[in-house]
């Protein structure tokens, strides 16, 4: 093989600052979107686990909808197809005086995505709460949303905080899907100094770098909350 | 307060699971004071009708009333009248994530708005006639079982019901700690709290017990006073079942 290695050029200006950049938008994309997930996604999979009927129906549709179609496909949906389905007047806004719309577009499509599969989670890990807590916290007189409060959640977020982690780390790797939308992120970026430089190995290297720094950043700190918030007595599980 | 003599009236409570008919026109009226033990066979419906008491099971016929308040059919409803009844479970359920002290104050604060200070003050002259005092801070599952089923009476006792309903209390434990259990309720059954008990202890109800309810395929099918019970129960299947736990 024939490639002239340059490790320098990921130091040189531009391009450090552009690698800069695409870290701060992968993770500004990724925490706003992870914000959208996790409330919309616990309250999906509270009123999944504890509703029937009309209820249950909307929760369910949503996560069938959501969880099903590929992520890409509603990136593309929600950039291309939704500003032209809605109003003549909000969709000239959306595409015309949103600031950053497709920064905007692709918090919400990931984040709406990522909601439907925190709410299966939350709903599982509520299911995981014996039948006796509930019983035994409104035999005392407490509210259904009081139980939920006090007694149903804080066990049930115990239990999702591993499938949570995994969830947190998806969403940071879907960022980059952004991408197709015209979202400059990390992975953006290092396509952008690739072709500007065509040190490419560099450059994905770097951006692998920085991934795989953040996960493993992510996952340790989660790890810490984890010990932090299990409970005495119980042995912790594996 | 209520003069009424009852402080528990259950008329004509039924109650099914889909098809199949859980209790069938059960009817029973327990005094301020008195303790009632129910005994039965396994699947009788003792579990459901306890339950069916203080409102956490849905019914599709009967009347309950608590101290002369009619228990609202609507489960949500029924909340205020269900903190008035304690209630202890075979499998103790005190929260797991809480201490304790927090276990015995969570309802304290939040249903009958007390103040911390308040509840803390509660829970801890209770912990003390328990005798767990020095385990306010420990966490449920550092707690032997007799001690955590002492917790869950005392998390109960706490809201001061007027009467406690117990399912299996004792069920659920190692022999060596059923004994220690037993001595709090039947404390409680001396100073004269009004108790529904679920239980195949016959040495408890032969101490503690008014009168004894015996059930079978949903129905009530015989309710004594305590020593008639023992002595010459009325109905064939009573008989049967008697001989049974007791030869055991
Ligand atoms: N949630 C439920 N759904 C369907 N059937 C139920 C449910 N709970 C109880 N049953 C049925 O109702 C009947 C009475 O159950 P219950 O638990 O009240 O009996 P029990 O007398 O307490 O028995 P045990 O001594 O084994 O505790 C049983 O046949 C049981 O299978
Ligand atoms: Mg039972």
């Amino acid at each position: 093989m024939n490639y002239a290695w340059n490790w320098g050029v990921l130091f040189q200006s531009p391009y450090l600052g552009w690698l800069g950049q695409g870290i701060a938008m992968t993770l500004a994309v990724s925490v706003a979107a992870w914000v959208i997930a996790l409330s919309l996604g616990t309250l999906i999979g509270v009123f999944h686990s504890g509703a029937s009927g009309v209820v249950r129906l909307a929760t369910g549709s949503y996560i069938n909808l959501f969880r099903n179609v590929p992520l890409l496909l509603q990136m593309f949906l929600w950039f291309f197809v939704v500003p032209e389905l809605l109003p003549k007047a909000a969709g000239i806004w959306l595409k015309r005086e949103l600031p950053h719309p497709e920064v905007v577009t692709a918090i919400v499509a990931l984040g709406l995505f990522t909601a439907s599969r925190v709410a299966v989670q939350v709903a599982a890990g509520i299911a995981a709460v014996s039948r006796g807590q509930s019983m035994a916290a409104r035999a005392s007189g407490l509210s259904t949303i009081q139980a939920y409060r006090f007694v149903l959640l804080p066990q049930a977020f115990r239990i999702v905080i591993p499938p949570m982690t995994s969830e947190f780390l998806t969403i940071f790797k879907n960022s980059s899907i952004a991408l197709t939308i015209g979202v400059y992120e990390l992975t953006a970026q290092t396509q952008q100094i690739q072709s500007f430089t065509y040190q490419g190995f560099e450059a994905f290297t770097a951006a692998t770098v920085v991934y795989m720094t953040i996960a493993l950043m992510v996952t340790t700190l989660m790890t810490v909350i984890e010990r932090k918030v299990s409970i005495p007595g119980r042995t912790a599980r594996g | 307060m209520n003069d009424m003599v009852e402080m528990i009236r259950i008329e004509g409570l039924s109650k099914s699971y889909g098809d199949v008919a859980v209790l069938r026109n059960c009817s029973l009226d327990v005094a301020r004071g008195e303790v009632v033990v129910i005994c039965g066979p396994s699947g009788s419906g003792k579990s459901t009708f306890v339950k069916c008491i203080n409102g956490i099971e849905p019914v599709q016929a009967g009347r309950i009333a608590i101290d002369g308040e009619n228990l609202p059919s609507k489960p949500a409803a029924a909340a205020r009248v269900r903190a008035r009844v304690g209630m202890v479970f075979q499998h103790f359920e005190l929260y797991p994530h809480l201490t304790v002290l927090e276990n015995v104050c969570l309802a304290q604060i939040h249903v009958l708005k007390r103040s911390r200070d308040e509840a803390q003050e509660k829970a801890r002259s209770l912990l003390r006639r328990v005798g767990l005092a020095d385990k306010e801070a420990s966490y449920p599952a550092q707690l032997s079982g007799g001690q955590q089923q002492r917790i869950a009476i005392v998390r109960a006792l706490a809201m001061d019901p007027v009467a406690m309903l117990f399912d299996e209390p004792t069920s659920a434990l190692d022999p060596e700690m059923i004994g220690e259990v037993l001595a709090v309720m039947l404390e409680l059954a001396r100073e004269g709290m009004t108790m529904v008990v679920v239980t195949h202890k016959m040495g408890f109800a032969k101490a503690a017990a008014d009168r004894v309810v015996f059930m079978d395929q949903g129905e009530i099918v015989e309710v004594a006073e305590t020593a008639r019970f023992f002595a010459e129960p009325a109905s064939e299947r009573a008989r049967l079942f008697l001989s049974r736990i007791l030869t055991h």
